[in-house]
């Protein structure tokens, strides 16, 4: 193993190789969106329960307030993106599907926008427990995509013992670049955020991990690092899903995470490099996460670019910012194009975990006909998890979800999509397994 | 703003190229050149051959489609591939009667009985294959002078053989492969014209050189699993070098072992059929190493100068066999999954 990593760079085994379509993004600095006349803030855009409203129609809030707080550790409370008027709480469509309570504000025009709210603490002086509910009080979840609430994650259950943080910089999706612009343009917040969340694990070490198609970032964080020091960077593959949890571990500690088990069982916790630069910026000042970075690309857009986007923006308003062209793209993804989703409507904000807006154009001339499976082997080659995608689609054509869950380690599944991005027959497989695994879930209930 | 078709669309939302047609189509593509060098090596007969076996197993799947009620399946070239393959493996004198019905029997008995594209269990090129060795042995052995000046002008006397009649053979245009040359008489052909493929033998399988450069050119597409054509030959070669060590007056050497009969063409062409051979790493090499050995074996003490069709087919009954104790160990379990 030895050589064949020092031949390939650090990976995982298996994997796929699209193209990266990062080139009208990722040599552009970040930019700041205009705030969107009107604000849609969902209180549930996080993993966990809803934040609780703290506001009520027409009240005045100062960008930075809070405006939800959290209900109970699993949850986290919501800041005002803009300085506005509350123009009430009602049920608007979200990206997550069914509608959500969202507050809504209308920003005061010609206001300055400055940051009016802020709890500074002095991070020396407080113990982990205390770190932790910081951690939660700025509102933070993970950038990178799931939105899992950042304090629930560096709060280890006991009994777990942490030894190193993983960084995720590998930003392995299409055409998403903003990972890559946060680790050029705010190197010292991203170690900040590290040392942070070190302090708040526990851990003794942290290890960055970039794609070696980023050299300029590993350059960077090198150059703010000691080379003996606990926190090291290292260059990782460019490989789609070198940046999902449990691969990425793999290929920098050379650890599996045992099959329905989390990374603190073995002692490793990962976090995004966007999370880690939020921590780094917002925490010592105690702000509230109220703005993202986001990319926006693809061939539909005119003005590709990374864009600093209040949380809260419809959509609809981004679109129109940077040139959204029309009818001609109908396929408008949240996130990247291999695990992102498509959008309902256009009335949908971009909330926490939105770390790309991706729109392709329409697929509708291609041939998309369901073929049947030739035992080509390219999905068995592709699945970085190590499952025969093969046999589980064919056990899935005749319904036999018990047996793929059983015996085909159907749940090990995290719907990365490299089987069905090989698939020559077009078998949608991760669609299938999908269904699989909900209705095996509504089997328990 | 003018309204907005919006599509929902479950990830992943892009798609590598490549599709089931493509695949085929590249594969009859690697195989035109040597079926041109073949009608070049045998004449008319030869190319009479091939659109007979084309023709009928194009013909026997579109009709088995329409008695079914489906789509017809031959857009896919997949039948077009049996065909050809199924041609390739045949004497160049062999009877268009009888190469007409081992297509329909391969198509009809190894594909369409199985359940279509995707489902057979066994090539169906080789179960003709197999089917005509079974029904016609003396015309599936009777082998012809290759470059013979009237080829072009001539049909061999065999091949026009009235349906349900069995030609005998005429010894103007009869001879013995190396093979058999080999095995019946001792003698051993020069390895250079076995690279070449100016011998006589099957239809497709004489050049090495030829079908050894199409193969790596659908390896190159990455359409074709180079392990399979590599464990073949790699385990007939080392099969072949122990024998050649114990006795080199008796067997012949490996590298004619490589290069003579359908071992290569089987190699490159029939073992990698991917929908009868497993489908994981581990298991392709154990499937091509099998195939290999028994290859040989066969050569070296069955009845038949040749032995590569039936090892193939043995390897393709192994296959479901191979892959279940082969599956890929998934990530975060220690061993290797019990499959069903």
């Amino acid at each position: 193993m030895g050589l064949l990593s020092f031949l390939t760079g650090l990976t995982f085994p298996r994997g796929v190789h699209p193209p990266g379509l990062k080139e009208d993004t990722r040599d552009k600095p970040i930019r700041r969106l205009p705030f969107a006349p009107r604000m849609v803030v969902p209180l549930q855009q996080h993993f966990g329960r809803p934040a609780r409203p703290l506001v009520v129609k027409h009240q005045e809030v100062l960008r930075g307030q809070p405006i939800a707080e959290a209900d109970g550790f699993e949850s986290v409370p919501l800041h005002a993106p803009v300085t506005g008027v509350v123009e009430g709480i009602e049920l608007m469509a979200t990206s997550r599907g069914p509608k959500t309570e969202s507050i809504l504000i209308r920003t005061a025009p010609g206001d300055s926008q400055a940051i009016h709210w802020a709890r500074p603490r002095d991070l020396e002086r407080l113990n982990r427990p205390q770190l932790i509910q910081a951690i939660q009080e700025i509102g933070l979840v993970g950038q990178g995509g799931a939105a899992f609430p950042t304090h629930m994650k560096l709060s280890v259950p006991d009994g777990y013992d942490i030894d190193t943080l993983v960084v995720n910089g590998c930003e392995c999706e299409p055409y998403l670049s903003a990972d890559h612009r946060i680790m050029l343009e705010q190197t010292d917040a991203v170690i900040a955020g590290i040392r942070i969340a070190m302090k708040a694990l526990g851990a003794t070490r942290a290890v960055i991990g970039v794609e070696d198609d980023k050299p300029d970032a590993i350059a960077a964080l090198q150059a703010r690092l000691d080379k003996e020091g606990p926190i090291a960077v290292d260059k990782v593959r460019s490989k789609y899903p070198q940046g999902s949890e449990k691969m990425l571990i793999k290929a920098l500690l050379k650890r599996e995470v045992p099959s329905g088990h989390f990374p603190y069982h073995i002692g490793v916790v990962v976090n995004n490099v966007g999370t880690m630069a939020q921590l780094g910026t917002l925490l010592p000042r105690g702000e509230g996460l109220v703005e993202r970075v986001v990319t926006v690309a693809g061939p539909g857009i005119t003005r590709p670019g990374n864009y600093r986007v209040p949380i809260g923006t419809p959509l609809r308003y981004l679109l129109q910012h940077v040139g959204f062209t029309g009818n001609d793209a109908s396929h408008i993804i949240l996130g990247g194009p291999m695990m992102g989703n498509t959008v309902s409507s256009l009335d949908v904000p971009i909330t926490k975990g939105v770390s790309g807006v991706v729109v392709l154009p329409d697929p509708e001339d291609e041939d998309i006909r369901i073929q049947p499976c030739i035992r080509c082997g390219r999905c068995v080659e592709a699945c970085p998890v190590g499952l025969n995608p093969s046999d589980l689609g064919k056990l899935a054509a005749v319904r036999r979800y018990e047996v793929m869950e059983e015996r085909y380690h159907l749940n090990d599944c995290f719907e990365c999509g490299c089987c069905s991005y090989v698939c020559p027959s077009n078998i949608p497989l991760v669609q299938y397994f999908r269904i699989a695994k909900s209705l095996n879930r509504e089997r328990l209930k | 703003m003018t309204p907005l078709k919006i599509e929902l669309k479950t990830s992943p939302h892009l798609k590598q190229a490549g599709s089931v047609e493509q695949i085929m189509r590249h594969v009859t593509y690697a195989l035109l050149p040597i079926c041109a060098f073949s009608v070049y090596h045998f004449g008319i007969s030869a190319l009479a051959l091939i659109i007979t076996t084309v023709v009928t197993c194009v013909l026997t799947e579109h009709l088995f489609a329409k008695l079914s009620g489906k789509r017809s399946s031959v857009s896919d070239f997949s039948a077009v591939i049996t065909g050809l393959l199924l041609a390739l493996t045949l004497p160049p004198s062999f009877p268009l009667w009888m190469a007409a019905l081992s297509g329909f029997i391969g198509i009809a008995l190894a594909k369409v009985m199985f359940g279509g594209m995707g489902y057979n269990l066994f090539n169906p090129a080789l179960v003709g294959r197999a089917f005509a060795q079974a029904a016609f042995p003396v015309s599936v052995s009777t082998w012809t002078v290759p470059g013979h000046p009237d080829r072009f002008t001539e049909f061999l006397p065999s091949t026009l053989a009235m349906p349900f009649t069995t030609p005998a053979p005429v010894d103007a245009w009869t001879t013995a492969t190396p093979l058999a040359q080999w095995k019946f008489e001792g003698v051993h052909v020069e390895t250079w014209s076995l690279f070449t493929g100016m011998t006589p033998g099957s239809v497709g399988e004489t050049s090495a050189i030829l079908i050894l450069l199409c193969g790596l050119y659908l390896i190159a597409r990455g359409m074709m699993n180079w392990r399979i054509p590599a464990a073949v030959l790699g385990s007939a070669f080392v099969t072949a070098s122990v024998f050649y060590w114990m006795d080199p007056t008796f067997y012949p050497t490996p590298w004619f072992v490589l290069l003579s009969g359908g071992l290569m063409l089987g190699a490159m062409f029939m073992a990698s059929d991917m929908i009868a051979s497993p489908i994981t790493r581990s298991g392709i090499w154990i499937y091509g190493i099998l195939i290999g050995f028994l290859a040989v074996i066969i050569r070296f003490f069955g009845g038949l100068p040749e032995g590569i069709m039936y090892a193939i087919l043995l390897g393709n009954a192994m296959a479901p066999l191979i892959e279940r104790i082969t599956q890929p160990r998934p990530y975060g379990t220690r061993k290797r999954r019990d499959a069903a």
